[in-house]
Parts: C-alpha cells; structure tokens; sequence
C-alpha cells in the first residue's frame, strides 16, 4: 500500500504545499521560524510535537486562516494569500482568498459543524450556495460521502444529537463536499473519547488510500506510521526533524525528538 | 434538632408515600411577619389617603374604553411595534457594520452609535417634528417637509433610529456569543464573509439576540409616550387631550396607566414564554410550566390531550 501510493506520488510528483520559510508572528512572539516543507500530490504529511511547537498555526497558514509575516508558501502553485507582480506582493480580495480556500478541506479539533442545520444541510450549504452545484446533485453527493464515512443514517439528524465521533466524521464529508484536492486535519481526534477515535482515523486511513492529499496535525503516532508518508516533528517554531515516519518514530536523531517520543509513546 | 420520621411525605397529586421524605421543623422567621405587618398599614394608609383625595373614582371605568382612548392604545401599540422593527432592522445592519474591516464603514456605524445613544430621545423627537424649521422641503426635493414629517413619521423615525443604537448593542453581543469555530468552518469552505453572516453566524446569534429583544419591545411600550409631546395621538395624547376639556387630569392619568400596565403585562407573559423557548437546552422539551399553561391546567374540564 505505502508503496503503491509513493508511486504514484512520483509519477505526478507535483508539488500541492510548497512552504520555504514560513514565518509567523503573533505580536512580538514569533511562532514559526521558518518552515520549510513540501507535500506532494497524493502524500500524506503528519506534523507532530509539542503544544505550542507552531504545527497548528501552519496547518492555518496553509489555507490562509492565518496570515504568514515571512517566506513563501504555495499551494497548488499559487502563493497563499498574495499575488506577485512587477517583484511586489498584492494581498489578495477577501473573494479571491475565498476562491483559493475551495480547493482545501479542513478539519478542525472541535468539528466546528453548523449546529443549526442538519447533517445533509451542513454539507450541502458550500457546495450549492458557494460552488453553485444544483441542489438535487448536491445533496446525492452528500448522501454519498455520508455513507462513505458510515454515517447514511444521520442525513437529518443536527450535529447536538451525534457523538463526537460521529461530528467529526461529518466534518470530513462537509470538507469532502467542496471536492477539495488538500485535506487539512487539525488535531482530528483530540477532542473526542479515546473509543471513538478508532473510526475517525479509519476514514481518514480510507482517504489515504484513496489518494487523497493530506496535512495531518495528530498525536495519534500508530496513524502516523501506519499512514503517514512524510512525518515532521515541531518544536519552538521549526521542523527538529523530518522524514519517513518510521524512521523518525523508530529511531529518532534529535535529542528533543527523543525526549518528545519517550513521553507520548 | 428533632428529626421526625414518623409521618411519611406524600409526592404531590399523588396518594403515594414517600418512605425517605426528611419531615422536619422549619426555622422560624418571626420578622417576616412583623415586615408583613408594617406593609399591610402602610398600603392601608395610602388606600385610605386616596379614597379621602379628590379623586372621581367614576372616571377611570367611564374613560377607559372611550373611543379617543382606544385609538390612542391602538396607535401606541402600532408605533412600538414599527419603531422596534426598524430598530431592529437598523441595529443587525450596524452591528455587522461594526465587525467589518473597513473603516469608514466601522467608523459610521460607531459614530451613529455615539449620536443616538449620546441624546436624549425626547430631543431626538423634537428635532425630527421639527425639522421643517431648517428644512421647509426636502433637500434636493421640492416636496415640503412638513407633509412628510407628520407626527406618525417623526415618533417612527425617532424612536426607531434611537432604538437601533441599542439594538446594534444587543445584536454585536449576539454576533460575539457565536464560536469563532464556526466563521473558521465556514471560511475554510470558501464562503463568503456576507454569506457568513447571513447563514451561519447571525442564525445562531438570534438565541442570544431575542429574549433581550422583546424587553427592548416592552420598554418601547413606555417610551412610546414621548411621542405625546410631538402630538403623536398615542395614549398619553389621548388622556392629556380629554384633561385638557374635563380638567380631570389624574383620573385620566390613571386610566391611561390602566391600559400601559394591561400592555406591558400581555407582552410581558409572551416575554416569558419566548425567553423560556430561547434559554431551553437543544434536546429536552421540559414540563410546560408558565402562567399560561397553569391557566389552561385550570380550565380543562375533562378535556384530554
């Protein structure tokens, strides 16, 4: 499996997160200090570390929810936020942002689901009212992703009445429903009872293998190695250490990474 | 301490007893009695004192649905409730102003803000009714102010955008109580910051924003009787123009008194039940247990539900 995906990552090895030294400040603390990273197509990146090590602000930076104060970083080709002419960088219009942020998916730690609207219409409302897909086709791709994360029983049900679980597995099909080419999970599991993280990793294990392109931000290290092509460890606002995700795991070099290990293994 | 467990507790309405039910001497609170009591001659006092006053008793019954009166209460009603609408709809449309990043837009909404919260709305009143002074037509217009600004439009244009500064107030706290997760979510998906608002943001804000709302409407029942003083025929008119005939001008402050307090009342019982639906947790439909429902408990004769 690892095998055929890195593969076909090199057939297309084109290049979706391209980070060279990101920086990001807030104030005058400077969470990253210059990040550089490259996720290619069908790849599967996981960023772990400590609390505070700066790999959720990059998950951020890289759909522009955060702002970067330094280096460049492109996703898909085009630089995140801004535009380059004549040598200058133009931000760009809040709609062109918007524009750039429908080819990324995201998943949040706290689901972050529309608590007013049902399962069918918290994953419908992107895709008709932003993407402009006509309703009937809309929702028979709802359908369809929700049976892809095994919840075809929830169609009408609100978000209040599901378990975290169950939440966190309809915030995927919501980022699914947008068809994203990038799918960004920020700490999926963390907020959720330790029995039903086991489904959620293994829709994202099935996404995986499905090809999908994916930036994981987790303390889940059985998924990093199992799933994980490229595994960087954070800390203090740089990668310590970076690599195959079992030889990071399995033999660690850096004396922080070793420390890190030993207390989350 | 004697606890006595002899006589077993009964569960309301039922027959039941409940072994475990602790019966158990209260503790005395001789002063409330003594507090009663002094209430009790002080009420008596000033009831004796107005029956002695120089009132007309006959009034207030005689007056109280006399046609001017019930036009007045009528008009009182229609201009709370057109002022509350426009208050509302001004102050949503302020408070997004508020949260956006341009600065000439947050800087009119803040200075709208600091004007009609900063003025009396009595003057606000009277600057509107009187407008004409400075302005015989409408600027770029031609068309004369005065068939404009009628007192209905002036109370309208001066409770309702005095109302609107507050309401903006009510409605940013709303917009605040939403999760920042949610702007989050819905930015990551590509939406719009307008379609933000309008869909995901401000929906969720109307728990927050409703029960405050129809207190601002209550208020807007009292506050409405400035308009009197622009000659806006509401209830306060009504009874000041009939005094000025009768000179009864207690009784018919009294009776006008009658109809606020019948008013607020009403929309106070309906306040209740809207606070009750807001403030109830998503799942639980919970006893029904307001005055209203007590009332229709009453009156069930054998009906079944």
């Amino acid at each position: 499996m690892q095998a055929e995906r890195s593969a076909a990552g090199a057939a297309a090895s084109e290049a979706i997160v391209e980070a060279r030294g990101v920086k990001k400040r807030f104030g005058r603390l400077e969470v990253l200090k210059g990040i550089t990273m490259d996720v290619r197509r069908g790849e599967v990146a996981v960023l772990i570390g400590p609390s505070g090590s700066g790999k959720s602000t990059f998950l951020r930076c890289i759909n522009h929810l955060e702002r970067i104060n330094g280096g460049t970083l492109r996703v898909r080709g085009h630089l995140v936020g801004y535009r380059e002419r004549d040598g200058k960088l133009h931000e760009l219009r809040e709609s062109e942002i918007a524009q750039q942020r429908r080819g990324i998916g995201m998943v949040f730690q706290r689901f972050n689901l529309f608590p007013h609207m049902t399962v069918l219409e918290n994953l419908c409302e992107a895709p008709i009212h932003v993407a402009g897909v006509r309703p009937a086709q809309a929702r028979a791709t709802a359908l369809d992703l929700l049976e892809r994360v095994g919840l075809p029983d929830k169609v009408n049900a609100y978000p209040g009445k599901l378990s975290g679980g169950q939440q966190q597995r309809v915030a995927i099909a919501r980022a699914l429903a947008m068809n994203p080419e990038l799918m960004l999970f920020d700490e999926p599991t963390s907020a959720l009872d330790p029995e039903l993280v086991g489904d959620v990793l293994e829709v994202m294990k099935q996404l995986a293998e499905d090809g999908m392109t994916m930036v994981v931000v987790t303390h889940e290290m059985g998924f990093a190695r199992e799933v994980g092509d490229y595994l960087a460890f954070m800390d203090g606002g740089v990668i310590v250490e970076e690599g195959r995700p079992a030889d990071v795991l399995g033999n660690p070099q850096e004396p922080r990474t070793q420390a890190f290990l030993s207390k989350v293994l | 301490m004697a606890m006595t467990p002899s006589t077993p507790g009964t569960a309301p309405g039922t027959s039941e007893p409940l072994a475990d039910d602790i019966v158990a001497v209260p503790v005395p609170h001789p002063w409330r009695w003594v507090g009663a009591g002094v209430v009790v001659v002080v009420l008596g006092l000033l009831v004796w004192a107005f029956s002695q006053a120089n009132i007309d008793w006959s009034v207030p019954p005689k007056f109280f649905l006399q046609e001017q009166v019930l036009v007045g209460m009528r008009n009182t009603l229609l201009i709370s409730v057109l002022a509350q609408v426009v208050g509302v709809a001004l102050g949503v449309l302020v408070a997004v102003m508020r949260q956006s990043d341009n600065w000439v837009t947050r800087g009119v909404a803040e200075f709208y803000i600091w004007l009609f919260r900063g003025t009396p709305v009595l003057v606000q009143l009277m600057i509107w009714y009187n407008l004409s002074l400075v302005f015989p037509t409408i600027p770029g217009t031609g068309i004369v102010m005065n068939s404009v600004m009628t007192p209905f439009t002036a109370a309208l244009l001066g409770l309702g955008i005095n109302e609107g500064a507050y309401m903006a107030e009510i409605v940013r706290s709303g917009i605040q109580s939403v999760d920042k997760g949610q702007t989050e979510a819905a930015g990551a998906l590509g939406m719009s910051r307008a379609h933000t608002m309008r869909r995901i943001v401000l929906p969720q804000a109307m728990r927050v924003i409703i029960p405050p709302t129809g207190n601002e409407f209550i208020n807007m029942l009292k506050t409405s009787s400035l308009a009197y003083s622009i000659q806006y025929l509401e209830l306060l008119q009504a009874a000041v123009r009939i005094y000025s005939n009768t000179l009864q001008v207690i009784e018919m402050l009294i009776t006008v008194s009658a109809w606020y307090l019948i008013l607020t009342t009403v929309f106070s019982i309906a306040q209740y039940y809207l606070e009750r639906h807001f403030n109830r947790s998503d799942q639980d439909a919970g006893v029904d247990d307001g005055p209203l429902s007590r009332v229709r408990r009453n009156l069930k004769f054998g009906r079944q539900e």
